[in-house]
């Protein structure tokens, strides 16, 4: 009994690992973070990007209207690719663009705006980065749909034409 | 009976300090227990990534708005997800990571046990 | 031309692996001595090889961009040394190195086991050839090195500068001899159950084999783990990452195969556990493999990844795994009843024990190594296994294994009784007040680290006496034990005693600390062949009035435009002081980590001692009491 179901059991076992490498080889292995929750959006204190004032993030976010907050940085190759989509957004009009200057030098990054056109309401300027940990991003590009003061969807990397479409279905 | 033994010895380990906890500073402890989302396969501590970069000055500050350690992880925990964390949590999901290990440590006992009382 | 030449003589190989079984299944019926031609075929399969991996090697010499393999990790103003070991640095490469060794060895077996049973011979050597052959297709189907470009580019991309180190340029080499070296005690150990050859003799055979594998994978890890410490720049040497695991897993295998040998030697028991453990050695050194080139794991070390190479190896490994379950149910007969009785204190048992602990800290590498991986299949959640795992498993469990591992080569076989008894006690209390005193007088009091120092102590003064005890009879297994306490006690102690500051400095800014100052002089600029380099200069003044300086450099890559930290480390007996900077974007200042690890030099030492202990062994005819 016991000589014959060792084998089995081995071979079962074996089975199963086999098919989950198998499986595992087709998923990708980096990692993102879950990007459909909805949270409610962090609060924060930053540089203005044109003055050193302070602005606290309760003041920009008001209930009934949609943000989009972009983080962004002159030095950042994709963030370029994606300027025109939010220039885009920003011509609609029925939307507030919030720019989240990430460890950027004013100089760079208002030559940046010069050249390709400033999409946003309101600039702050995060100096040393934390300021974007707070919102849960970890890279440049990164963006966030925010309505009633919670994050409804979020862009890891740089939005493309097709999320171009979907936020502006959303905000009709 | 087995089934106490077995938890007994998990509180045990899970509750023993990590080794240099008392000489480094905290900061670095955690850094060394994140997991940095820039290179997937170092530690926030050992990555000079920008984000590496600033998430340990973020740690700096919080340790000193006075967040204390267990605090930060579940703040980040809910940031970036579990993955972030270095430690897997004792939950539903990790049972068998913890327990594993154990069984087959006891198993392997039973085994050479057996083997002397068999001869008498 | 060389690259067509390599490509050519790879077919040429794989064909006459046709040969070798063809006459090798002619010669299993026919006469009693093992037919010649095989044993050319396999030299002549062998040479073939040969000839295709310096076709390679001429490829990166000449930068011949031609060939696909040459374009994509070399570049004309990379140094010849590093074009030369850019040839295996690279998953094509890498592989034909993996056929170069196995067909060595393959050749070396044949013609150093002439005294072996002829059938037992055969069958090793066809079981070698499924692998050989295995590895052939997988080169020639979807990983050959020898692809062509047209038309040729001018210039290549160049290999990442992090792997332009000397450490790395011999570290796969020398693991690849390890691993590979399993293979051989992987065939052999089906062979001689197909041919019901368990026995002690075989097990004295097979020794040579396991011990130069064991050695062969000692240094290799050695050696990467020297890499990641002098060139990755974050001031650790082992990071339990998935491919670090990978390679520490056959290591456990292997070493407790090791100790296992040495009792079927003495007597004929334990057969079924060694022939899983051999198995077990090589299926672990394919599934590391597998786990690095498919690309399921995500670690810092980067291959490139490819899902299709994945699968064949994913289905080589398990066609291995299963003929070898299949010879292992319907071959093996464990017929060990007669000489089966020790007593409970005896070198038996104290094996065994090793053999438990051995299994059980293999256990923990390898569920924590791919448990996130079945996790993500079963329940699509994502989770990190790191360092606190591993500490948090292995470390309570390294104290009673240390103190067995002292007692242990002190017993006799079948049935032995303690000796030495006041030698032991007193050693024991020596160790913990020595632990307890070296603690305290750092401020730190952690009863598990004194406990663990304490029992580490304890293997260190039991092996040193045994030395002159034993008067060097047992030098080999002596050095090697006494190696693993020593280096047992230089991580401990560089764990706990280790100091790192991370801060952010800008050029003339100080950081103090209460043991230090560190002052960033200044910034220098030099330009080399194939990078541009930032150095800096760093003094740290000590309490105590004595300063050191340090010059970590930043470097600019042309050839892929990479930038790389290069640390500065000042060596001696007793402590490293390591210092990197990094750049940060658009800031003034510098990320600045300096760190100050004791006994580091300690830890390449002791590893050193360990594999030397194996190596001596290696010479030694006979296991001694």
């Amino acid at each position: 009994m016991k000589s014959k179901l060792l084998p089995l059991i081995l071979v079962l076992t074996f089975l199963i690992i086999f098919v989950i490498f198998f499986k595992s080889l087709k998923s990708s292995n980096i990692y993102t973070p879950n990007t459909t929750l909805e949270k409610k959006i962090p609060s924060f204190d930053l540089k203005s990007f044109e003055n050193n004032s302070i602005i606290i993030s309760e003041k920009i976010f008001k209930d009934n209207e949609y943000y989009f907050m972009n983080i962004w940085a002159s030095w950042c190759i994709p963030c370029k690719e994606e300027h025109k989509f939010l220039m885009e957004l920003k011509k609609g009009g029925k939307i507030k663009l919030i720019g989240l200057n990430y460890k950027d030098n004013f100089k760079n990054a208002s030559n940046f705006l010069k050249d390709l056109g400033n999409p946003y309401n309101i600039i702050v300027s995060d100096n040393d980065g934390t300021g974007s940990i707070e919102w849960g991003a970890y890279g440049v590009p990164e963006s966030f749909l925010v309505y009633q003061n919670k994050i409804i969807k979020r862009f890891i990397g740089p939005i493309s034409n097709e999320d171009l479409l979907e936020i502006q279905k959303i905000i009709k | 009976m087995k089934f106490i033994y077995i938890f007994l010895i998990i509180s045990v380990i899970l509750n023993f300090n990590f080794l240099k906890a008392d000489e480094i500073k905290t900061e670095n402890k955690i850094a060394k227990n994140l997991r940095c989302l820039i290179c997937q396969g170092q530690s926030v501590y050992d990555s000079d990534s920008e984000f590496a970069i600033s998430l340990k000055l973020m740690i700096k500050n919080k340790i000193q708005q006075g967040m204390s350690e267990q605090q930060i992880y579940s703040f980040l925990k809910m940031k970036y997800g579990e993955w972030i964390l270095y430690d897997p949590v004792f939950n539903r999901n990790t049972y068998f990571l913890w327990l594993l290990p154990i069984l087959i440590f006891l198993a392997g006992g039973a085994i050479i046990i057996k083997r002397f009382y068999n001869k008498k | 031309m060389a690259s067509l030449i390599g490509s050519y003589s790879l077919g040429f190989g794989l064909f006459f692996s046709v040969f070798i079984i063809l006459f090798s299944v002619r010669n299993l019926r026919d006469t009693e001595i093992l037919d010649k031609k095989i044993v050319s075929f396999t030299f002549i399969q062998f040479f073939f090889v040969v000839i295709s991996f310096f076709g390679l090697i001429i490829s990166f010499i000449n930068s011949d961009f031609s060939n696909e393999t040459v374009f994509n990790h070399s570049h004309t103003t990379k140094p010849l040394f590093y074009k030369i070991s850019g040839t295996w640095g690279n998953h094509e490469g890498s592989l034909l190195l993996w056929l170069l060794v196995l067909t060595l060895f393959i050749s070396i077996f044949l013609f150093k086991s002439n005294h072996q049973p002829k059938r037992y011979r055969i069958f090793t050597l066809l079981f070698q050839q499924i692998i050989i052959i295995g590895f052939f297709i997988f080169l020639i189907k979807n990983s050959s090195p020898f692809n062509y470009i047209f038309p040729t580019p001018n210039e290549g991309l160049g290999l990442n500068p992090i792997l332009q180190d000397p450490a790395l340029a011999i570290h796969p080499p020398v693991l690849y001899l390890g691993y590979v070296g399993s293979s051989i005690i992987f065939s052999s150990a089906l062979a001689a159950m197909v041919t019901s050859y368990v026995t002690k003799e075989w097990a004295k055979h097979i020794k040579q084999w396991v011990l130069a594998s064991w050695v062969f994978l000692t240094l290799g890890i050695l050696l990467g783990s020297i890499w990641a410490y002098y060139e990755l720049g974050w001031g650790g040497f082992w990071f339990w990452d998935p491919v670090e695991n990978v390679s520490l897993m056959p290591w456990f295998a292997l070493t407790t195969l090791l100790h296992c040998i040495l009792v079927l030697e003495k007597k004929k028991i334990l057969t079924s556990w060694a022939m899983i453990l051999s198995i077990a050695t090589f299926a672990l050194s394919m599934s590391g493999t597998f786990l690095v080139r498919s690309g399921i794991l995500n670690s810092v070390h980067t291959f490139a990844n490819d899902p299709e190479r994945g699968l064949f190896i994913l289905i080589f490994l398990f066609t291995l795994i299963f003929l070898s379950i299949f010879i292992f149910i319907f071959f093996h007969s464990d017929k060990e009843k007669i000489e089966n009785n020790f007593f409970w204190l005896s070198k038996e048992t104290s094996i065994l024990v090793n053999n438990w602990f051995m299994m059980y800290f293999l256990s923990v590498i390898l569920i924590g190594t791919i448990y996130p991986i079945f996790l993500e299949v079963i329940t699509a959640n994502k989770i990190s296994v790191g360092p606190p795992f591993y500490n948090k498993l292995i470390l309570p469990f390294l104290i009673p294994f240390l103190l067995a591992m002292a007692i242990g080569p002190n017993l006799n076989w079948i049935k032995s009784e303690l000796k030495d008894k006041f030698y032991m006690i007193i050693f024991l209390i020596i160790s913990f007040l020595l632990s307890a005193f070296i603690i305290k007088q750092f401020n730190i009091n952690f009863l598990i680290n004194t406990i663990l120092v304490s029992s580490a102590f304890f293997l260190f003064f039991s092996t040193l006496r045994e030395f002159f005890a034993k008067r060097f009879k047992n030098l080999s297994q002596n050095i090697a034990h006494f190696g693993f306490s020593l280096l047992i006690l230089s991580i401990l102690f560089n764990n706990i005693f280790s100091n790192e500051v991370i801060t952010n400095l800008k050029i003339g800014e100080t950081f103090k600390t209460e043991k230090f100052t560190i002052n960033f002089e200044n910034i220098d600029q030099e330009d080399e062949k194939n990078f541009k380099a930032i150095k800096g200069k760093f003094k740290i003044q000590y309490l105590d009035g004595s300063s050191d300086i340090l010059n970590p450099e930043l470097r600019i890559y042309n050839q892929p435009n990479i930038i790389t930290s290069e640390a500065d480390i000042k060596t001696n007996l007793l402590t490293d002081k390591f210092m990197t900077m990094n750049y940060v974007q658009n800031q003034e200042y510098f990320n600045v980590r300096y760190q100050v690890k004791p006994f580091m030099i300690w830890i390449w030492i002791s590893v050193i001692l360990i594999s030397f202990g194996g190596f001596l062994s290696f010479f030694k005819k006979r296991y001694e009491i």
